[in-house]
């Protein structure tokens, strides 16, 4: 029962993790690959105020508390990282952020205050079923509201075409960075939930290949569809799992089936299961 | 000069021939990442992936035997293969769908290597078989030079004359240099442009794979994981140099081997990696062209 409680919550966390970099990838057509970079710093921070800073209150005020502090500061990064990076455009954009995603991860690295490379032990478990589709719940509410008013048209307008965009008077940098520090703060939230339910993190669990995982989700649910990235995640967080029941050796060649998936889906259906509908959206008029 | 600051010195020399070694790699494999980029305008992610498939190749080859002169050779060619296929299979089909679409396909490619070798060969790294003669010059009693290193440096400055002189005066050279300017008006004067294009991949993904054999001789140790990291780097250095320049990358190569080898010895060692990341962000954000590139139209 553990493992399905256990295994329920890192999906509900890679729902987060795969609904904001949605918001920035495939909404605002920002292509960036250093969402782990985020991931780690909400992780590392949320558990920093746990362990060291936390006031004997109710574990989950505590751990609200942590998930603000973690997503305040993973979109602080993101906001200074968004400034220089989201000038560069297309490949540029995406080098550059897995670059400071490398970066915040080395820089924990050599952190010897949150473990270095030891990891960071003796975290609280104050993470539940509850507060972490709440948090789910609340990012997909906010992404689908966001998208739905001015200024996701905005944000959308950029990935269909920026030049456009600027021309009808869209500060097109501005709602670049808005979605940039949006997708980045809620990756924060999903660190810290993240951190207080293995109760331990590890730089290694922040590296490179998670934000291309993260991105496999939203690319195989459809680029720019909420519902997608939702399914995206679960399926990507299922699938090990029942891999795992076929054999130790099936288990073991699981990145090797990741790879060839997002090779295949990019040859066959580029756009993913859902493309860029939603299961519960209201049909656009024509 | 006072005796600290003449070991000073001699450290920074020590240093200095470090990096240029370690820099030649960076620059052979950059040659590659900047050819394919300066042609089809593909990051392509999978470079690091020819190197480690060249290593192998030679880790194989020469333990069971075979002579160096046999088993280089063998080392680039190999990946130039593998890397001709990856091109028809993944790269082909998607090449008018954009750049972002490529990349993630490349990324695809690279994972896929990385993780396919871990399950065939093993995760844990192998000990390298000693390649070049064992023999280490001393100058002034306080900076060596092994002859691995000096191999290496003086091979890559040859590769590098070679491509130089391959690109500028042959005639399939002509038709690289022609399609870096635009394919379609290069296919429209009958240049062969799928030839050329595979053609690109395996002069790339062969040095590559010569690197890769370099890096095993010089560290004496490989694994499935190792192309990851010198592709980012050899990345950068293309980057830094100015990418879809031959001379660039070699510039780029060593000036990244030379910093991160200094900051190896006279700051933390374990933020080589953030510094070159750091170059890559500063030269992206300040000339995006690189050290040697010209203005483009194209914004990146």
């Amino acid at each position: 029962m553990d493992y399905f409680i256990h295994l329920a919550l890192i999906c509900g966390i890679f729902i987060i993790l795969s609904v904001s970099l949605n918001l920035i990838n495939g909404f605002a057509g920002q292509f960036s690959l250093g969402h782990a970079g985020f991931w780690a710093i909400g992780a590392y921070t949320g558990a920093a105020y746990s362990v060291f800073f936390a006031p004997p209150l109710p574990g989950f005020i505590n751990l609200f508390i942590s998930c603000l502090i973690g997503g305040t500061f993973a979109s602080l990064s993101g906001l200074i990282i968004g400034i220089p990076c989201l000038r560069l455009r297309g490949d540029y954009l995406a080098i550059a952020t897995l670059g400071f995603g490398e970066i915040i991860r080395l820089i924990i690295v050599n952190l010897d205050v949150v473990g270095g490379p030891r990891g960071f032990t003796n975290i609280p478990k104050l993470s539940n079923i509850f507060w972490v589709y709440g948090w789910a719940f609340l990012t997909i509410l906010f992404v689908a509201n966001l998208m739905r008013g001015s200024h996701g048209r905005a944000i959308i307008s950029i990935r269909e075409d920026e030049i456009a965009a600027e021309s009808l008077g869209i500060n097109t940098f501005k709602y670049k960075l808005l979605a940039f520090v949006i997708g980045s703060g809620f990756a924060g939230v999903a660190g810290a939930l993240f951190a207080h339910s293995e109760q331990f993190i590890h730089p290694h669990n922040f590296s490179f290949l998670w934000s291309v995982i993260i991105l496999l989700m939203i690319i195989l649910g459809g680029l720019g569809s909420i519902s997608g990235a939702v399914v995206g995640a679960i399926i990507l967080t299922l699938l090990p799992e029942m891999l795992r029941f076929m054999g130790e050796t099936v288990a073991q060649w699981r990145m090797v089936i990741y790879s060839l998936l997002l090779i295949v889906l990019m040859l066959i259906k580029p756009t993913g299961i859902f493309g860029k509908h939603e299961i519960f959206g209201r049909r656009k008029k024509a | 000069m006072s005796e600290n600051t003449l070991f000073l010195f001699y450290d920074f020399l020590q240093y200095l021939v470090n990096g240029l070694s370690q820099g030649s790699i960076y620059a052979l494999i950059a040659l590659g990442y900047t050819m394919v980029y300066g042609i089809l305008k593909l990051i392509n992610f999978a470079h690091g992936e020819f190197y480690m498939i060249g290593s192998f190749t030679g880790y194989f080859l020469i333990r069971s035997g075979m002579p160096i002169y046999f088993a280089l050779p063998l080392a680039m060619l190999i990946p130039g293969l593998v890397a001709v296929v990856v091109e028809l299979v993944a790269y082909r089909p998607i090449r008018h769908a954009g750049k972002i679409p490529a990349l993630i396909t490349a990324l695809g490619v690279s994972f896929f290597f990385q993780f396919f070798g871990q399950g065939i060969i093993g995760a844990d790294p192998k000990p390298y078989p000693s390649v070049f003669p064992n023999k280490t010059f001393d100058f002034a009693g306080a900076v060596s030079v092994t002859a691995t290193q000096l191999i290496i440096m003086g091979s890559t400055i040859f590769l590098m004359f070679f491509l130089w002189w391959f690109v500028k005066f042959t005639k399939i050279g002509k038709a690289m240099r022609a399609l870096s300017y635009s394919r379609e008006a290069s296919e429209l004067m009958g240049i062969d442009t799928n030839k050329i294009i595979s053609f690109t991949f395996f002069l790339g993904a062969s040095l590559a794979g010569f690197a890769g054999v370099m890096v095993g001789a010089y560290y004496n140790s490989v694994e499935p994981m190792m192309g990851l990291i010198p592709g980012l780097k050899a990345f950068i250095a293309a980057v830094l140099g100015g990418i879809g320049i031959i001379p660039g990358a070699f510039l780029g190569g060593i000036l990244l081997g030379v910093i991160e080898n200094l900051v190896v010895g006279f700051w933390i060692s374990t933020y080589r990696d953030v510094v070159a990341f750091a170059i890559l962000i500063l030269i992206l954000l300040i000339k995006p062209t690189g050290l040697l590139g010209k203005k483009s139209k194209e914004k990146v």
